[in-house]
């Protein structure tokens, strides 16, 4: 895990300062509204429906157990005793005051956590892989060029003003755990023929109101110019993104009405003006940072563990360790999802108490290294299968041991008209309705892989678009109606839903997604996912099983 | 306006440039700042009659058409038409880092304090702000460390760890 030097603490020390400056004459009255908005967004403080909420940045998800606990100790002192975990790998705390934000932010800075570009119209925190490091299948470290890439954007004094908010996805393995084509840029590290790490770079993904997968702008890009590559993205979007209409100012506009090959050479050519010792990573500190990135050291485990195995007779157990662990690069290891989506949960919650334990569990069970998930969960990413059944356990006590990553009551919402002042409306008792469908395990995973993501308005942060259903909140004459999307992926195979037919009423929301789930069952052929079906046969049978009962508008 | 000194500091300043208006008759020669499109048709006389000439770009002009003119201009002007506008940044930086300007860049519009410590980076040495040179130089000397190059020519953290170690 990356650990901070004195220059990384001096940054953030000096951002604090500056901040608690900009809140006095802010309260004094010399600092506008309009201009202190830009500022306080720049440090992750959002106006709401019901205060100020502060985003804290968890840089690519990766969290130590000293940083959980000091994020529970913020939750406690100065919010109501939890936090909200996001899809950007960042935690929001929705009740805080303006006027003590500069304290938690010395409070976070002594613990090397800040809220630095997790909002406003910069380069926002990089989010990755969260078993990055630990995964099977990856080419080489993620974070290593997450943490690169946060040092080169953290004040970025060129890009810090682009024509709107800019998000960077970095993955390193085949299967996409990032949701890498839904940001604007995204980049997959691989190896060459010759066995050289290289980037492979696409741009102009986004969702919001006018979806877009992203598309390859760079194959084949050594990695050790990575930076300047992104320079040269960053200034042609600067210089030439859309800052007439807020809709159209994300780069993904740009590509789309440049052309992507316009757009791409436009790049080209400015890579090629620029000078890349100025900008690209020297070998030295790509050295010191990947190796504090190194695997510490795991001890050997033989491949079966004994107690693993002879705890997979119960059957509590057995799917938890089925639906929540992941196989590690190490043998004898898996990687250990704790789901924050228990039954009547709000997706991401997570409390105080409940923070302190996982750092205790990550503490004994996976080198005090926790992860937080594009999908709103928590990751212990190194844990022995010897020690799964105690971790268990301790996860049971304190009401976090629901198995069904990636089933369908392990929903992506946003947290909708309960908090947000954009809203039209709720995604949290949507998200909790449908959960309560799939109480009976057997039925939840009989139904398997499902994607459920609901966002309360078009701005689309609980990524409906991507989900194998998606749901999204509208406003019809003042009342909360739901639009259903069908056949939507994050992954590597990333596509846009398609709209399956009339919103549907709050009260039908979850109904609609049982009628789904029990139709795919129906018609599914063996092996395949809800997705798969959905793929092969369209719309049409599921639409019959939608609306045969649902009042819609 | 503000200037920034050869040691680094910040200075009050009488702007010893007027803005000529596109309509406007030249007058004794003095130096003044033109819009780009007056520059593009009056410069050379202009120049023959003794001024000393700035121009004056808006966010959307692009460095790169004036080039040809840089070394015999005093004063680029970049105009901030809303200060979340960051178009001028990149202008800057290309000023100083790309076609090695050496006059004075001049932040013009709305300039905002907070802003103050990226434009110096990125090569702005004049500020036409109501801000006191105090507060300026409080602002620009914000942060002890810095994470990239820009054109200020500051030394960022990875390049003093290299020298470190």
């Amino acid at each position: 895990m990356y650990a901070y030097d004195g220059l990384d603490r001096s940054l953030v020390r000096d951002r604090v300062d500056e901040f608690r400056d900009q809140v006095a004459r802010r309260l004094a009255g010399s600092l506008s509204e309009e201009q202190f908005k830009p500022l306080r967004l720049m440090n992750g403080l959002y106006l709401q429906l019901h205060g100020y909420m502060l985003r804290v940045a968890i840089p690519y998800g990766v969290l130590s157990s000293a940083k959980l606990r000091a994020l529970a100790h913020v939750a406690r002192r100065w919010d109501r005793g939890y936090g909200h975990f996001t899809t950007r790998q960042n935690l929001q705390f929705h009740w805080v005051k303006l006027s003590e934000t500069p304290d938690i932010l010395a409070y976070l800075a002594e613990h090397d956590l800040h809220a630095i570009q997790t909002s406003g119209n910069c380069i926002r925190n990089t989010t990755t892989d969260p078993f990055a490091g630990a995964a099977r299948d990856e080419a080489d470290d993620p974070r290593v060029w997450c943490e690169v890439i946060r040092q080169w954007s953290t004040l970025h004094p060129e890009f810090s003003y682009l024509p709107r908010k800019f998000k960077i996805a970095v993955t390193a393995s085949a299967k996409d755990r990032a949701a890498i084509k839904a940001h604007d840029i995204g980049l997959r590290l691989g190896r060459d023929a010759e066995g050289r790490l290289v980037f492979e770079v696409l741009v102009g993904g986004g969702l919001g109101r006018t979806p877009h997968i992203g598309a390859l702008v760079k194959k084949d890009l050594p990695a050790d110019r990575l930076l300047s590559f992104l320079t040269a993205i960053l200034r042609v979007y600067n210089r030439e993104g859309r800052r007439d209409n807020l809709y159209k100012a994300r780069i993904k506009i740009l590509v789309s009405e440049l052309g992507l090959a316009a757009f791409a050479e436009k790049v080209e050519q400015e890579w090629a003006a620029l000078d890349p010792t100025e900008i690209d990573i020297l070998g030295t500190e790509l050295a010191r940072i990947r190796g504090q990135f190194a695997l510490a050291k795991l001890d050997p485990r033989p491949a079966v563990s004994r107690g693993f195995e002879a705890a997979r007779t119960r059957e509590d157990f057995a799917r938890f360790a089925r639906n929540n662990i992941a196989p590690h690069k190490v043998q004898g290891y898996g990687i250990v999802t704790i789901s924050l989506k228990g039954i009547g949960d709000t997706p991401g919650d997570c409390t105080a108490d409940q923070m302190e334990a996982i750092a205790d569990l990550a503490e004994s069970y996976s080198q005090s290294e926790i992860r937080v998930t594009h999908a709103q969960n928590l990751v212990l990413p190194n844990v022995a299968l010897d020690d799964a059944l105690a971790l268990f356990e301790g996860l049971r006590a304190i009401g976090l041991a629901s198995a069904n990553i990636n089933l369908a009551s392990d929903i992506i919402a946003c947290p909708g008209l309960d908090y947000c002042a954009l809203a039209n409306a709720r995604a949290i008792p949507i998200a909790q309705a449908i959960a309560r469908r799939f109480e009976d395990p057997i039925f939840e995973e009989a139904v398997g892989e499902l994607q459920v993501k609901i966002s309360g308005c078009i701005n689309a942060c609980g990524h409906h678009h991507l989900g194998h259903i998606g749901i999204l909140g509208v406003d019809k004459k003042g009342e909360e109606y739901y639009q259903l999307t069908l056949g939507g992926s994050g992954a590597e195979d990333a596509a846009i839903g398609a709209v399956l037919g009339p919103a549907v009423a709050a009260g039908d929301v979850a109904d609609a997604v049982e009628a789904l789930a029990r139709r795919y069952l129906e018609v599914r052929q063996p092996e395949e996912r809800f997705l798969d079906t959905v793929r092969r046969l369209g719309p049409t049978p599921f639409k019959a099983a939608v609306y045969e009962h649902a009042d819609t508008v | 306006m503000l200037i920034l000194s050869e040691d680094g500091g910040v200075r009050a300043v009488e702007d010893r440039f007027t803005v000529l208006g596109d309509e406007e008759g030249a007058g004794r020669a003095r130096p003044v700042i033109l819009s780009r499109a007056r520059f593009e048709a009056d410069a050379e006389r202009l120049w023959s009659e003794g001024f000393e000439l700035g121009v004056r770009l808006a966010a959307d002009d692009k460095v790169e058409d004036l080039a040809y003119d840089l070394p015999r201009l005093a004063v680029v002007a970049l105009e901030f038409p809303k200060f979340r506008d960051g178009r001028a940044f990149t202008s800057a930086v290309l000023l100083r880092q790309r076609y090695g300007f050496l006059g004075e860049v001049r932040a013009v519009g709305d300039v905002l304090l907070d802003q103050a410590f990226a434009m110096v980076r990125c090569g702005f040495s004049a500020f036409e702000t109501r801000a006191s040179a105090a507060d300026w130089a409080r602002a620009i000397g914000r942060y002890a460390v810095v994470y990239q190059t820009s054109a200020d020519g500051r030394q960022p953290a990875f390049l003093a760890r290299a020298t470190k170690s």
